[in-house]
């Protein structure tokens, strides 16, 4: 890469974390240490850097002697980056001219053992870090202009539900479906558990509203054919019949839905004896049977629910669990009692999943009298057909794996949901990947449960595995908000920490675009010569084309070879540690006062002011976990800011008041 | 190598979003590994290049580990395949320039490895201390 300016005004603030750092680490000589580097023309100890008062101060020592960069050795910058962003930005310089060093979690906790050692690690990777923000550059987000409008594709009642919603904020919308009909599975269910509400009417009344709401576009017998652009400016060219259509649109919902489980042939006598069908089959019978229940001619006294069919396989493809079927065999059998007489249902599962409210579904069907038989799946039901009967074997689990021979009229064999089988038509046009189940994935369960790795696309309903109605339609719904909330302004913002191409260097070998993953690298003509160029708004930063290139012509912002090499000859340099200068007094020069505090701290010693308290009582009135709390108000101890009061009545927690802190001031 | 460091100089290429979290939690459960360790992290590992790599031998380090994301990389499923063909290049690299191939090594790290992370360090440690090339 081409010679960089460096940075030649560092400001750097070293953390005692309020002895966290400074209990291990020398934090004096690695201030000290730190004035000496090239560039550096502030270098601090400060208690906790992470304070409001620290922050003021960064500021004017920013302002007021002119620096350019800084560095800030503290905690894990999983914790602060952003604050200390911030502050760069609130001072004036530029956010990316800001390194945070990780003292903490990978220095004075991890070599509490050895502190001599962690400080002699601690000045390295300070170094590192100051080395790091000289080289490093000023980046600004990248803004690209968004089109108010959504795809959503898939108009089961995931996609409607949620086409309904993007309108209703101002979004235009335009709704694919590929077949004739709308509504998906649950169009052709009849009552519903756990509202009896019919499927049909769900899905005719989503239709009816959908009808009326002019933002919305649907088209059926359709089919996604390409998509090209980014977040904001996505093209998606449709096709209906014969006709292409190019819609525009700033971001795509999936929500194309599930496959019910269809059974191998043989798998538990499955199309090889006429009684043996799975529950959607089962579910079209009972809706469309009279007053009593009739199947091959014959009247059905007596049925057979096989659960767990095709899922929970330990060593097969489909390790999951479905979680929908259970409560669905016991829903019908539900329907059959309560629609016909004098039927007896078996129910050969192996746990049953009736969570949350649907629970009572499966109480009633015990109290119906309905016999429940547990199998394991080594030992797995064995059906056969006799005479005008089928016949099962099973070891029930529940009388000591005594086994039994049950006759019956039909099986009904309880599948699960699985992936489309043309779901890799969709994963592969908008690049999104599927999980080990195949079902699409998504960035983060937990944390980012609609989105996915392709900016701008998103995932909502059964696409992204099992899941009932109203599962189905939150995902879809919260995928809904956060579409909006991309599209609701004229530009959106962008984390800059992409791809360059030194278009000097490049040769077009095309080398780069062909790891690339998102497409994001194309020709451009440059110079003369054709060169590589980076897409802004598709690169996601992740490198893979970096060490690839035979020119060394690509880099990631902030990971260049200037800040690498930069760090790495920053933990290189010898280090000299003098023994007799051990870690600082708690408090540093004045002792500590309470503006110099965490929030954390200043909070616990403002309830602390009323009066004394448990831990547990701390917790509850700060709304924090108790570990915390405990965590905090020890270090407090130590520092002689509390101090222990007597038991609580129980004699099992200590009550803490303030020690040296009068005032709180907030 | 010229010296030996009586502690074996590691470098660790970790992961902005998996490992080095990872890494973070043997810290903050006081699991203690060499002090001799240091850690570079990246959005990925399939971006190292090896000339950082032959860089931090040249610079007097013992060892390279890197600490990769494996089949959890959020990026690609390509991950593995490409983070190990950098690992295959930085090898002829470091034949080239008199380093033993054996002082680089991989392994999948997540975000709550931080029992195997000590561990892996620790043995690594060993092994380069012990090593004669
Ligand atoms: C027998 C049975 C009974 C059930 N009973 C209940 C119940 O009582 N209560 C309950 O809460 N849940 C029940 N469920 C679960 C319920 O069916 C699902 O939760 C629901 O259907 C999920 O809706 P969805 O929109 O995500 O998916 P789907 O219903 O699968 O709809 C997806 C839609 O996308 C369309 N599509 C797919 N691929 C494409 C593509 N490439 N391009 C365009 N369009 C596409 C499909 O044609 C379909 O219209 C039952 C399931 C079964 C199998
Ligand atoms: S929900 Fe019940 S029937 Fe379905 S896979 Fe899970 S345990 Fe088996
Ligand atoms: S790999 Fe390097 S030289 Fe080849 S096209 Fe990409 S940037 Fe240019
Ligand atoms: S950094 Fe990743 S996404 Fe961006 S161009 Fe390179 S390979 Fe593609």
């Amino acid at each position: 890469m081409e010679e960089k300016q460096k940075k030649e005004r560092i400001g750097v603030y070293i953390c005692h974390c309020g002895g966290n750092i400074s209990d291990y680490v020398d934090v004096a000589q690695m201030r000290d240490i730190a004035k000496n580097e090239d560039g550096v023309v502030v270098s601090k100890n400060v208690m906790f850097a992470c304070a409001d008062s620290n922050q003021k101060e960064m500021i004017k020592d920013i302002q007021g002697q002119n620096l350019d960069a800084i560095v800030v050795a503290s905690c894990s910058p999983k914790l602060h980056l952003h604050t200390f962003r911030n502050v760069a930005s609130r001072a004036g310089i530029n956010p990316y001219n800001y390194t945070q060093v990780n003292i903490r979690e990978q220095c004075s906790w991890a070599h509490s053992d050895t502190p001599k050692e962690a400080s002699v690690k601690a000045a390295g990777l300070i170094r590192a870090g100051i080395h790091k923000v000289a080289y490093s550059e000023a980046l600004e987000n990248i803004e690209v202009s968004s089109t108010r409008a959504a795809v959503v594709i898939g108009a089961g009642v995931s996609g409607m539900r949620a086409a309904i919603a993007l309108a209703k904020m101002g979004n235009q919308v335009y709704l694919i479906e590929k077949e004739k009909t709308t509504g998906g599975h649950v169009a052709n269910l009849g009552k519903l558990f756990v509202t009896e509400q019919s499927g049909k009417s769900i899905a005719g009344s989503l239709l009816e509203e959908i009808k009326k709401i002019t933002s919305i576009t649907l088209f059926t017998e359709a089919s996604v054919e390409k998509v090209s652009g980014s977040l904001g400016n996505f093209k998606v060219d449709v096709k209906t019949g014969t006709e292409t259509l190019h819609l525009a649109a700033g971001a795509i919902l999936v929500a194309t839905g599930f496959d019910p489980y269809q059974p191998k042939e043989g798998e538990f006598g499955y199309s090889q004896f006429p009684g043996v069908i799975t529950l959607p089959e089962f579910r079209e019978l009972i809706d469309n049977s009279g007053e009593t229940l009739i199947y091959n001619n014959r009247k059905i006294k007596s049925i057979a629910y096989i659960y767990c069919v095709g899922m929970r396989q330990t060593k097969g493809e489909n390790k999951y669990c479905s979680r929908v079927c259970c409560t669905t065999a016991i829903h019908s059998s539900l329907l059959v009692h309560e629609k016909f007489k004098n039927v007896t249902a078996y129910h050969l599962y192996r746990d049953i999943r009736t969570y949350g409210k649907q629970e009572v579904l499966y109480e009633q069907s015990s109290k119906n009298g309905d016999i429940y038989l547990k199998y394991e799946e080594k030992t797995p039901p064995v059906v056969s057909q006799e005479g005008n009967h089928l016949v099962i074997k099973i070891k029930d689990e529940l009388t000591r794996r005594q086994e039994m021979e049950l006759e019956t009229d039909l099986v009904v064999l309880v599948t699960g949901m699985v992936p489309r089988s043309d779901h890799e038509a969709i994963s592969g046009i908008l690049k999104i990947p599927a999980g080990n189940d195949k079902f699409y994935n998504e960035i983060h369960p937990k944390l980012r449960p609609v989105e996915t790795v392709i900016n701008g696309v998103f995932i909502g309903g059964s696409c992204q595995g099992p899941k009932n109605i109203s599962e189905s339609v939150q995902s879809a719904l919260s995928a809904a908000v956060k579409i909006n909330a991309l599209t609701k302004n004229p530009t959106i913002n962008l984390e800059p920490i992409i791809a360059r191409v030194n278009f000097e260097a490049c040769t077009w070998c095309g080398k780069c675009a062909e790891v690339c993953e998102y497409d994001a690298i194309h020709q451009l003509e440059m110079y003369g010569k054709i060169v590589a160029s980076v897409n802004e708004a598709t690169c996601k930063g992740c490198g893979m084309c970096a060490p690839v290139c035979p020119a060394d012509a690509i880099d990631i912002a902030q990971y260049s070879n200037a800040e690498i090499e930069g760090m790495i000859d920053g933990f290189a340099q010898k280090v000299e540690i003098s023994e007799e200068a051990g870690a600082e007094a708690a408090g540093g020069e004045g002792g500590i006062t309470m503006k110099d505090m965490p929030q954390v701290w200043r909070r616990i010693a403002s309830s602390l002011e009323t009066d004394p308290k448990t831990i547990p009582a701390l917790a509850k009135e700060l709304d924090l976990n108790p570990e915390l709390i405990t965590y905090n108000l020890m270090t407090m101890n130590k520092y002689s800011l509390v101090e222990a009061a007597g038991m609580d009545d129980s004699d099992e927690y200590y009550f803490y008041k303030l020690k040296n802190l009068k005032h709180v001031e907030n | 190598m010229e010296k030996k460091h009586s502690r074996p100089k590691i470098l660790v290429f970790s992961t902005d979003k998996i490992s080095d979290p990872g890494i973070d939690q043997a810290g903050l459960r006081k699991i203690h590994y060499s002090p001799a360790v240091y850690v570079i992290s990246l959005p990925c590992s399939s971006g190292i290049k090896p000339r950082w790599i032959l860089h931090a031998f040249k610079q007097g380090f013992d060892g390279v580990f890197i600490a990769a994301d494996g089949h959890e990389c959020s990026y690609s499923p390509r991950c593995p395949e490409l983070t190990n063909r950098i690992i295959e290049e930085s090898q002829v690299l470091m034949k080239e320039n008199g380093i033993s191939p054996k002082r680089i090594r991989m392994a999948a790290i997540c975000s709550v490895c931080a029992e195997p992370f000590a561990s892996h360090m620790n043995n690594f440690t060993k092994i380069l201390a012990e090593l004669e090339e």
